[in-house]
């Protein structure tokens, strides 16, 4: 009656094995984990491409003595765009920031040629840039004479655009979003539906089951980073300066931290709705203050020190330091650390608060 | 980890006794769900515990099978208490099916049992298993494309997959149509043909009467009695039930008066009469309800089944209590 059946397989791979094919097998899931951050790179990096130099806009107020003549000075400007409206028309235009800056030319006067007023929105740079090309401009073509040889040469460095700024917080906001959903999801369904409580009805090792998650981040993590850094590659040219290895290093620890954090997140909400709520909760200060998608150097400096300590922060900084500045491991020890320390607490406590009926 | 081969598992208890339970409470903030409650499942025994909804039939399952500690009482299974160190080696030994237990609907019959019989030291090749559920048409079919009935199936599959010694099964067959029930009893039969234990639970009396050996009626967290399902049929003492509709009041008294009448209850809106001479009974009857000049509206009778004896012994109908 009683067989010896063929070496049965370890209950390690299978729960990875069958938590893998549960994810390949949920089309939505793989679009939000590998469509969506692609995407989200095309459509940034589509907007924020590097164009050339935008032109200035100057808008010469009609109807004063001087206003022909200094449209005139101006004409053969370069970078310059010059309009002639009447006052009103020309305030709003600078109002509504369709012009950089407004000349006004007032009456000829015996002692001088010319005079004008500038009107312009100080904290605005292009604002200042046009006053300073119109005043070059009107100068120039008045006579003056300068005393400085100086010689252009423009300069695109690589890894300054905004894509390049953007791929490694893509990757680190995809291996968040991923890791956190991706395991809080699971578990807690599992939960509601009864499964985890038929597993412990098993003799299987409960830290088999929360390993199994991992074990299935750390292989999900491979194709993640590689499609979104691939695609900035491709399409950008976003060029990876660090080493793979440092790459997948960090890249492996940030999806630890925040599979940490996903199951620490999930280990006791009993509803998919309860877990959304959490998960949201965690995620969006990271979303807003980590830097994914725009540097956190714009917080007031008060706060930079919190902000540095999230989690999210750490990769983001860790990822370009290897992807853009080409930092070698060590160059990025705290941020490391600051992983670690997440990922050694949220594991602790979820194990200890882990509900599994 | 460490896998034990077969030889070492623990040996079943000498005395025969599969589980024993004594003085089981156990209460959920203000509810008491199990009050108080004795029972001992002989190895090889079919034992049901049939009750209504809310009886704690679950409960008690839960506690047996070591997902829901007790508050007070003593629980042995297969010889071996909760908690005392071995639960590992007795899960080894248990097959479990929970109620409303909902496998993962992506992976298939295979996938899923593959998984299930990972966790075991010692387990049947899922081939075999799919066979004796079978299944094996939907080897490769999702979960999520199966019908009740399979679902049900394959979750007895995940018990039996370990070959336990013994089977927990709660409301296995609720929600399912004859046929696929009629199946599930098969299964549950021929485990039992191989010298299984098993400890079910339902609240349809057919299957507790053809399934059991021995069956355990609760009600509100107690056992009211438990017998053979045959004997405890017996003691009613009755012959037949007789059911019928009236327009109109009787006495219960009064019926109960009758000749060949045990007993009447009142369940709703119908009269249930326990009938130990049909011949006599059946004409005084209706002697009597033209006497009160109650219109009769239906009438059935049938012979007395467990359903009644829950019926006598809480004036309430097994499905609607």
């Amino acid at each position: 009656m009683r067989e010896r059946p063929a070496p049965r397989p370890h209950p390690l791979v299978e729960l990875t094995r069958a938590r893998l094919l549960e994810f390949v097998r949920e089309p939505e899931a793989v679009f939000w984990v590998f469509v969506f951050p692609v995407l989200l790179a095309l459509a940034l990096g589509i907007a924020f491409r590097t164009r050339p130099p935008e032109r200035l806009r100057a808008v010469v107020v009609r109807g004063t003595p001087g206003a022909a003549r200094v449209a005139a000075l101006l004409a053969g400007a370069p970078d310059l765009d010059v309009a002639v409206l009447d006052a009103a028309a020309a305030a709003r235009a600078l109002r509504t920031s369709r012009a950089d800056v407004v000349v006004d030319a007032g009456p000829d006067r015996q002692d001088v040629p010319l005079a004008v007023t500038y009107r312009y929105d100080l904290t605005r740079a292009e604002g200042r840039a046009a006053r300073l090309a119109v005043d070059d401009a009107l100068e120039r073509a008045l006579g003056r004479r300068d005393r400085l040889a100086a010689r252009e040469e423009p300069v695109t460095a690589p890894g300054t655009r905004y894509i390049d700024f953007l791929i490694p917080g893509l990757v680190g906001l995809n291996l968040m979003g991923s890791g956190m959903w991706g395991l809080g999801f699971a578990v807690v369904q599992a939960r509601t539906r009864k499964l985890l409580k038929r597993f412990a009805a098993t003799p299987m090792r409960r830290s088999h089951y929360l390993l199994s998650f991992i074990l299935s981040r750390l292989v999900g993590l491979v194709l993640e980073v590689a499609v979104v850094v691939g695609f900035g590659w491709l399409l950008f040219g976003v060029a990876v300066r660090g080493s793979i290895l440092a790459l997948a290093a960090v890249a492996f620890l940030g999806s630890l931290t925040f599979a940490g954090i996903g199951l620490l997140v999930a280990a006791r909400p009993r509803t998919v709705e309860g877990v959304s709520g959490w998960m949201n909760l965690v995620q969006l200060p990271m979303w807003l203050a980590s830097g994914s998608f725009f540097s956190y150097e714009r917080f007031p400096a008060a706060a930079r020190p919190l902000i540095r300590a999230l989690p999210l922060t750490a990769l983001n900084d860790a990822l370009r330091a290897v992807i853009n500045d080409g930092a070698p491991l060590a160059a990025t020890a705290h941020e490391l650390l600051v992983m670690a320390a997440w990922a050694a607490v949220s594991f602790a406590l979820a194990l200890r608060l882990f509900r599994w009926q | 980890m460490t896998r034990k081969p077969h030889g070492d598992r623990v040996p079943l208890p000498a005395n025969g006794v599969a589980v024993r339970c004594a003085g089981l409470v156990k209460r959920y903030e203000d509810v008491t769900a199990v009050a108080g409650l004795d029972l001992e499942v002989a190895q090889g025994e079919c034992f049901g515990l049939l009750g209504p909804n809310g009886a704690g039939k679950t409960t008690t399952v839960e506690v047996l099978e070591g997902l829901t500690p007790p508050d007070e009482g003593v629980v042995e299974v297969l010889g071996c208490r909760w908690g005392s160190g071995r639960d590992h080696e007795l899960r080894e030994r248990l097959g479990v099916q929970l109620q409303e237990t909902q496998l993962g609907e992506k992976l298939t019959v295979e996938e899923t049992l593959r998984l299930f019989a990972s966790f075991f030291a010692r387990s049947r090749p899922v081939g075999e298993v799919i066979a004796t559920v079978e299944l094996e048409e939907k080897r490769r079919a999702r979960v999520g494309k199966l019908s009740g009935g399979q679902k049900q199936r394959l979750a007895l599959a995940c018990a039996l997959v370990s070959d336990p010694d013994m089977l927990f099964l709660d409301e296995p067959t609720t929600g399912l149509d004859p046929q696929a029930r009629l199946r599930v009893w098969d299964v549950v039969e021929r485990f039992r043909a191989r010298g299984g234990t098993v400890l079910l639970t339902t609240h349809a009396m057919e299957e507790a009467s053809r399934l059991c050996d021995r069956v355990a009626i609760m009600d509100r967290g107690r056992i009211l009695t438990l017998g053979r399902p045959a004997a405890l049929v017996a003691a009613l003492g009755v012959d037949q039930i007789v059911e019928f509709r009236a327009r109109g009041e009787v006495a219960a008294e009064r019926l109960a008066a009758l000749p060949g009448v045990r007993g009447a209850v009142r369940t709703d809106d119908a009269w249930q009469l326990s009938v130990r001479r049909i011949d006599e009974a059946l004409p005084a009857l209706l002697g009597e309800l033209e006497r009160c000049g109650v219109a009769l509206e239906s009438l059935a009778t049938h012979q007395a089944t467990l359903e009644d004896v829950f019926v006598s012994l809480t004036g309430r109908a097994l499905r609607d209590a």
